[in-house]
């Protein structure tokens, strides 16, 4: 399978705290890596290391075969890293619509254009109405991201994340907060996605990881405990201790 | 209401009042239409960074002062027949509006340029006070320059021409100032819908959010800083003409406080604030100030009120809901 994204020894520290310890792994085409590990494990510090909001003190992330560690988050973004966030990042006074559109601009460049009204942009128009379908959010363009459930904010980040069109994603927690029902039908949706480009997927809901991960890396204290296919790492003692739990 | 309806009633006002003081042989009341024309301008300038960009410029005398000064200072040489400068070709001075607008526009884009691109730098409160030091850096600077007036300020005698109008007619100036008015409102509500206008309210809204999807927001912002500088600009010369005199107030802090009551006044981000934030507060000034002479006192309660109570400011309490696709 092709290597996609690759972090090769990654270590980020915060004063004497060490939230990334040397990591490294990997993500391959069409398939899903969930990324596991208690609270604090330093999941979400790896993610924003990948995604380029923060620099790693030392460590390689290469991201289609190209050493991507000193492009910021505007050009990796563009390079084909579609993200969400941990917690709902959308812009709030915007529609589902607009927010959708505003990442087909940012994907087709074309920021600086002053005059043509963006609203009536087929260019744009089409591709979000589009986008926001497969979210499953038709219905919803022009309800206020402010006014959006949460299950739909989080689907909305993805849509938005579809729209760069991105060669990986990097879903932090995307069901966080969530219903049974908004979580299954979420995980329905990331299980198509994968064909169209693979996920690093950060998640605490231990049901949709196990239903949709080809691998699991589990990090703790930074580091990385075990790595390897859903069997494996469910069989692992270490991992079972530390973070499973006797009932997995 | 719809704001559409409000903003149409406000145009309404302010085309009937200076024509109905016309009739009434008034020439005051007109130049005092005038006077809200070119503050609204003003505050169009700095309401497209502020209320659509998020941007909290405390500096936006600058612009409002380097318009002036350049209407002043090129008709006071045209008038004293002194070129600008004679080396290394000769740049004349000028009395035709049409050629100090652009000049104005100019010279206070590329000040925006370069304030813009170093206090884009920071954010919040250092955002506020970086431009603010600008400002004030421009202040001193004109106060201690004598070539042109110093504190005393500069005196240019004729009004500045426009094409055959004769422009000490008051309503043909308020009408050239309204036009202008207008022009501006037209052109920051088809910059508020392009694409660029999306990123602008992105950038404000959720500037991470925009990195994500491969947009920048310092471009996006810096470049909306250098059109409301622009702008601002353009009503400073204005409001040189309209005086017939600029003066190192015109940069001071003050002026830049002035520009951003008139924004909240009206109602930040909302098109038509500023005009009714500049009509609100010329009202204020003459209704308040025949009254007492502590009229600032009562302008504050009503902004506290205005940033308590209404934060949507005069528009935004009668439209209510903002419209959105």
């Amino acid at each position: 399978m092709t290597e996609v994204l690759r972090i090769e020894g990654v270590t980020k520290r915060f004063g004497a705290l060490v939230a990334s310890d040397d990591v490294s792994l990997d993500l391959r085409a069409g398939e899903i890596h969930a990324l596991i590990g208690p609270n604090g494990a330093g999941k979400s510090t790896l993610i924003k290391q990948i995604a380029g909001e923060l620099r790693p003190d030392s460590g390689v992330v290469r991201f289609l075969g190209q050493d991507v560690s000193r492009l910021d988050v505007a050009a990796r973004a563009r390079a084909g890293l579609g993200r969400s966030f941990q917690v709902s990042s959308v812009a709030a006074d915007f529609s589902a619509l607009q927010n959708v559109m505003l990442a087909v601009q940012g994907a087709s460049g074309g920021v600086y254009r002053f005059f043509r009204p963006a609203l009536k942009d087929a260019a744009l128009r089409e591709p979000a109405f589009a986008l926001l379908a497969r979210a499953g959010l038709a219905g919803r363009e022009r309800v206020l991201a402010s006014e959006l459930s949460h299950g739909e904010r989080r689907r909305l980040e993805i849509a938005m994340a579809l729209a760069l069109r991105p060669k990986a994603f990097l879903l932090d927690e995307p069901m966080a907060g969530m219903g049974t029902e908004g979580a299954t039908q979420l995980t329905d949706l990331l299980d198509e996605l994968r064909h169209e480009a693979p996920i690093l997927l950060v998640e605490h809901d231990m049901d949709a990881v196990f239903r949709l991960a080809d691998r699991i890396t589990v990090l703790s204290y930074g580091r990385v405990l075990a790595s390897g296919t859903v069997d494996e790492v469910r069989s692992n003692a270490e991992v079972r201790d530390a973070y499973l739990g006797e009932d997995a | 209401m719809r704001e559409g309806w409000i903003n149409a009633v406000i145009l309404a006002l302010l085309a009937a009042v200076p024509l109905a003081a016309w009739a009434l042989d008034e020439p005051f009341v007109i130049t005092l239409a005038t006077k809200v024309a070119i503050f609204a301008l003003a505050g169009v300038g700095l309401n497209f960074v502020l209320g659509f960009g998020g941007l909290v410029s405390f500096g936006h005398a600058a612009f409002f002062g380097l318009g002036g000064y350049a209407a002043g200072i090129l008709a006071s040489h045209a008038a004293n027949y002194e070129p600008l400068m004679s080396w290394p070709f000769v740049l004349e001075g000028s009395q035709q509006m049409l050629v100090i607008w652009p000049v104005a526009i100019g010279v206070s884009a590329l000040a925006a340029l370069v304030i813009g691109a170093l206090s884009l730098r920071t954010r919040g409160v250092y955002f506020i006070m970086v431009t603010l030091a600008f400002a004030q850096m421009l202040y001193y600077f004109a106060i201690s320059w004598p070539s042109y007036g110093g504190e005393d300020g500069l005196s240019f005698y004729v009004r500045n021409g426009f094409l055959g109008v004769n422009t000490f007619d008051p309503l043909s100036f308020f009408t050239i100032c309204c036009g202008l008015l207008l022009m501006a409102l037209g052109l920051t509500d088809v910059l508020r819908r392009s694409r660029f206008g999306l990123a602008l309210e992105a950038a404000r809204q959720n500037p991470q959010r925009l990195l994500s999807v491969g947009i920048r927001p310092y471009g996006v912002q810096l470049v909306a800083f250098v059109i409301s500088g622009a702008l601002t600009g353009l009503a400073g010369a204005l409001y040189a003409d309209l005086n017939r005199f600029v003066s190192p107030n015109m940069l001071s802090w003050h002026t830049s406080g002035e520009i951003m009551i008139f924004v909240i006044l009206g109602g930040v981000a909302r098109l038509w604030g500023p005009v009714a934030g500049a009509g609100l507060y010329i009202l204020l000034e003459h209704q308040l100030g025949g009254i007492s002479d502590y009229w600032q006192v009562y302008l504050g309660l009503l902004l506290l009120v205005v940033v308590i109570f209404a934060r949507g400011g005069v528009i935004g309490v009668l439209a209510r809901k903002q419209d959105h696709d």
